[in-house]
């Protein structure tokens, strides 16, 4: 029993104990003192009304009368006993007959309060007067009230000569009456107390149990199952963050804890990934380039001994082309793991194309592939790595034949010339502070391109703003939450201000924000969340831009809609064993090279279109 | 003492000893081969070679051990080295190490023949510069002092402005034949140091790579020598630059660089 849930229970539950508890004892008390006030004023009424009763009866000395006047009285179930004693101490009338004429010790209980101070008092209050006692141990509790008959002109001066005038007292009344019946409503009132405590502490406890359990306990189980996820290596799993407390907030930052957790555990396992993949590079590139030399050398030896014979030179030249094909090939194995830059000619595209196709012609006729060609004839040459854009057609033909799969299908390449603006196609890849510390931050990465870091303040609270590095999307990301509110922005290394004190946003009227693009001017932002106002004023003069769109269209099974978004990130493979999940990794890495673009729009059972975009000019 | 050979091949690659025998045995070269670097000392022991062909990668002695051993040996035989692990540090380390070329393994038949008749005439020119010493007559033209040079073939000069001129030196022209064809890189293109940053062809129909000695950013291109290539073997180190760059990291990189004021010495 060490859960949170039950420690609070109990904390509460004590509380309501104890507090339960002396409010009950003082309660019970007050009832008790209450009841015994109405009892010990009903007894001195009672023995007033004796008193006054047998007055007439005793000034004519009528004892029988007086004796079933108090015989009488007594009757009444509540009445233990009536007395009347006369002033030496002896029972002169008693409801109980076996009483009259016994002396009563004036040093008795009863009688202890007027007689103690050897003189006795003439005068009492009622509280004095009134006794509560037990015959014995076991016995209900009695009421006992003293009515002392005071002398007066009528008591001597009548006929019998009882009394004189020198005396005061002349008697004492003693009413006796049984508290049994009050002592079974104290008993009751204290049971109902009891049941009182009992049913609020159990509801409370029950009610605070509930809550407990809502508001503590499971955000408590959630983070806890979600700390044994991620200690067993399931980074991806994340808790509903919902609530607005701080549990609520804790699993947010354990949400965001795990996915910093996770990007570190993907770069460290693809850094660790690209050693291997470098030191396997190496190793094949030594072992395939030996081989590849003898190959290479003999054939364009044979090449340049026969050049009399065009029958074998067409074939030779095949041989050499595709061998220095894939001395590139091993070549950019060995530059991909040190990510070099692509070695970039002017070339037809179309030739590239075919080239490529020429490779995979075999695998396409085998699934009985039909490759549907919609070229556009006006294409300019561009600059491109021919080899490098030769392996991403053939990486893209690869996996439209394998979307296809066995029983045949088509493959549809288009390419156009199109002419974009740069709103939604130009990405950031350079971006300075004023005092020219660089804002492009290489780890964190929007959509795969580095994203640009500031250092944002909202309501006092620091954090970053990571905007989108591409030219009128918006898909930036904040550590700190500040919906709605503008932001103040600056640099994460030296803190100097970015925002533009001059400008306001044309759009909402926050205020603007802007760094410099080094050769390309400044880029201009509206700093309030949600407006996506955003002006690169040197390229936008520069107008509309030339692209050559690539369009590479299946008609194969298509991507599941959840993976679309994670198709070019390194190792992320749908074709289980058989890819590397290095593919479209690579193909986007060797576009983005290019400054182009690459998307994949899909469909279920429909197909799948690739469509790349490769600026004509630089 | 029995004729001179003009080449021999050291690679642990059968098929790539053979592969060099046979095409520069038909070329009209004598040709040696040797399995590896001690096999091909103890040859150099026994006879004397114009040239040697070695792999980087072999077995006990590796070509960077091979060269060191050469020299301490005092053996002045120039070297081309090459490998199948082509990474550029492995191109430039050779040839800050004394060796005259670089041919990154799998090479055509061409690139070889190239090399080689390059190398030839670069020994044939250092012989009549043996001769020249006595007369007082120049040979070919030195690399300015105030340059840096990777290997024999292309000089770098730095600028005030922060910015370097690389071109070819005189005496890697001398080793070609005339030349036909000058092929430059474009503005803006990154150059990767020891990788091919122009090509001329002679007029044999070779055609020879200069190694670029940085890397960087082409920010121009000679203009006087896109309009005349023959301007090049007029002033080689001065009107005749081939491009200015921004480096990359130029601090580095220079340190695999021979500075010309060591060629007086």
């Amino acid at each position: 029993m060490n859960k949170i849930g039950f420690k609070l229970i109990l904390a509460v539950g004590i509380t309501t104990v104890i507090s339960i508890g002396v409010y009950s004892f003082f309660m019970v008390r007050s009832i008790s003192g209450g009841l015994e006030g109405e009892v010990e004023r009903h007894a001195n009424q009672l023995s007033e009304t004796v008193k006054y009763g047998t007055r007439y009866d005793m000034l004519f000395n009528q004892r029988d009368r007086i004796h079933e006047l108090v015989r009488n009285m007594a009757a009444q179930p509540s009445i233990n006993r009536i007395r009347v004693l006369n002033k030496s101490g002896e029972v002169v009338y008693s409801s109980r007959e076996e009483d009259i004429g016994q002396m009563v010790d004036k040093q008795a209980e009863a009688c202890y309060a007027c007689h103690a101070a050897d003189k006795p008092l003439e005068r009492l209050s009622i509280e004095d007067r009134t006794r509560i006692y037990r015959v014995h141990a076991d016995s209900t509790r009695f009421l006992g009230i003293i009515n002392p008959i005071y002398n007066e002109p009528s008591c001597w001066e009548a006929s019998c000569h009882e009394h004189d005038q020198g005396q005061t007292v002349l008697g004492v009344l003693d009413v006796v009456m049984s508290l049994e019946d009050v002592d079974q409503r104290i008993r009751q009132s204290e049971i109902e107390m009891l049941i009182f405590a009992v049913v609020a502490i159990v509801v409370l406890s029950f009610i605070v149990a509930v809550f407990v359990e809502r508001w503590v306990d499971w955000p408590v189980r959630d983070l806890l199952s979600a700390t044994e996820e991620v200690a067993s290596g399931n980074l991806s799993h994340t808790i509903p963050a919902k609530r607005s407390d701080e549990l609520g907030l804790l699993a947010r930052s354990f949400n965001h804890m795990t996915a910093k957790l996770s990007e570190a555990r993907l770069q460290l396992f693809q850094s660790d990934k690209m050693a291997s993949l470098g030191r396997l590079a190496a190793g094949v590139a030594h072992e395939i380039n030996n081989p590849l030399t003898g190959v290479l050398t003999y054939s364009s030896f044979l090449l340049k001994r026969t050049q009399d014979r065009p029958e074998i030179q067409e074939d030779l030249k095949v041989i050499v082309r595709e061998t220095l094909r894939s001395r590139e090939i091993v070549k950019s194995l060995l530059d991909f793991a040190r990510q070099s830059v692509p070695k970039k000619t002017e070339a037809d595209i179309h030739e590239i194309l075919d080239r490529a196709q020429a490779v995979v012609e075999n695998q396409l006729s085998l699934n009985k592939v039909r490759v549907v060609r919609q070229l556009d004839s006006s294409l300019p040459r561009i600059t491109v790595d021919s080899n490098q854009m030769q392996q991403v057609f053939i990486n893209l033909l690869v996996n439209a034949a394998d979307a296809i799969g066995r029983n045949g299908g088509t493959i549809t390449v288009q390419t156009s010339l199109l002419c974009l603006s740069p709103y939604g196609m130009l990405n950031i890849r350079k971006a300075q502070c004023p005092k020219r510390h660089n804002l492009i931050d290489n780890e964190f990465k929007i959509d795969g391109r580095a994203a640009v870091k500031l250092r944002m303040v909202s309501n006092e609270e620091e954090g970053f703003l990571y905007l989108d590095p591409l030219y009128g999307s918006h898909h930036h990301r904040q550590t700190v939450a500040a919906d709605g509110e503008p932001l103040q922005l600056s640099c994460p290394q030296c803190h100097t201000s970015l925002m533009d004190p001059e400008k306001k946003c044309p759009v909402c009227s926050a205020p603007v924000f802007r760094f410099d693009i080094p050769g390309k001017g400044q880029f201009e932002n509206c700093s309030r969340k949600g407006c996506e106002w955003q002006r690169w004023a040197a390229v936008d003069e520069e107008g509309h831009k030339d692209y050559v769109e690539i369009r590479v269209q299946d008609s194969g099974c298509g991507i599941p809609k959840e993976d679309l978004p994670r198709i070019f990130e390194p190792f992320f493979s749908s074709k289980g064993q058989k890819g590397t999940g290095l593919g479209l990794s690579v193909i986007w890495g060797i576009i983005d090279n290019h400054n182009g673009s690459i998307t994949v729009q899909s469909e279920g059972g429909k197909g799948t279109t690739f469509t790349i975009r490769l600026p004509v000019k630089e | 003492m029995s004729k001179i050979v003009d080449l021999l091949a050291v690679d642990d690659e059968p098929v790539v000893l053979e592969a060099v025998e046979r095409t520069c045995t038909t070329e009209g070269y004598s040709v040696e081969t040797a399995a590896d670097a001690s096999a091909a000392l103890d040859k150099l022991h026994n006879r004397r070679y114009r040239l040697i062909l070695c792999d980087i990668m072999m077995p006990a002695l590796d070509g960077f051990q091979f060269l060191a051993e050469m020299d301490r040996r005092k053996i002045k035989t120039p070297v081309i080295m090459t490998t199948g692990y082509s990474t550029l540090e492995n191109a430039v380390r050779s040839l800050y190490d004394g060796a005259i070329d670089f041919i990154p393994k799998p090479f055509t038949v061409d690139e070889l023949l190239a090399s080689v008749s390059r190398a030839m005439k670069y020994i044939e020119i250092q012989a009549a510069l043996r001769q020249a010493r006595s007369t007082d007559s120049i040979v070919y033209v030195p690399c300015p002092t105030r340059y840096l040079r990777l290997g024999y073939g292309s000089w770098l000069s730095l600028e005030n402005d922060g910015s370097v001129r690389t071109g070819v030196t005189d005496l890697y022209l001398r080793t070609l034949d005339a030349i036909r064809e000058l092929k430059l890189r474009h503005g803006n293109d990154e150059l990767v140091q020891g990788s091919s940053c122009a090509s001329l062809v002679s007029k044999d129909g070779l055609e020879h790579q200069v190694l670029s000695p940085v890397s960087g950013r082409v920010i121009e291109v000679n203009p006087d020598l896109a309009d005349d290539p023959m301007l090049l073997q007029k002033d080689p180190f001065f009107r005749s630059w081939f491009y200015r760059l921004i480096p990359s990291d130029l601090e580095y990189e220079m340190k695999h660089l021979i500075p010309c004021s060591s060629d007086r010495i």
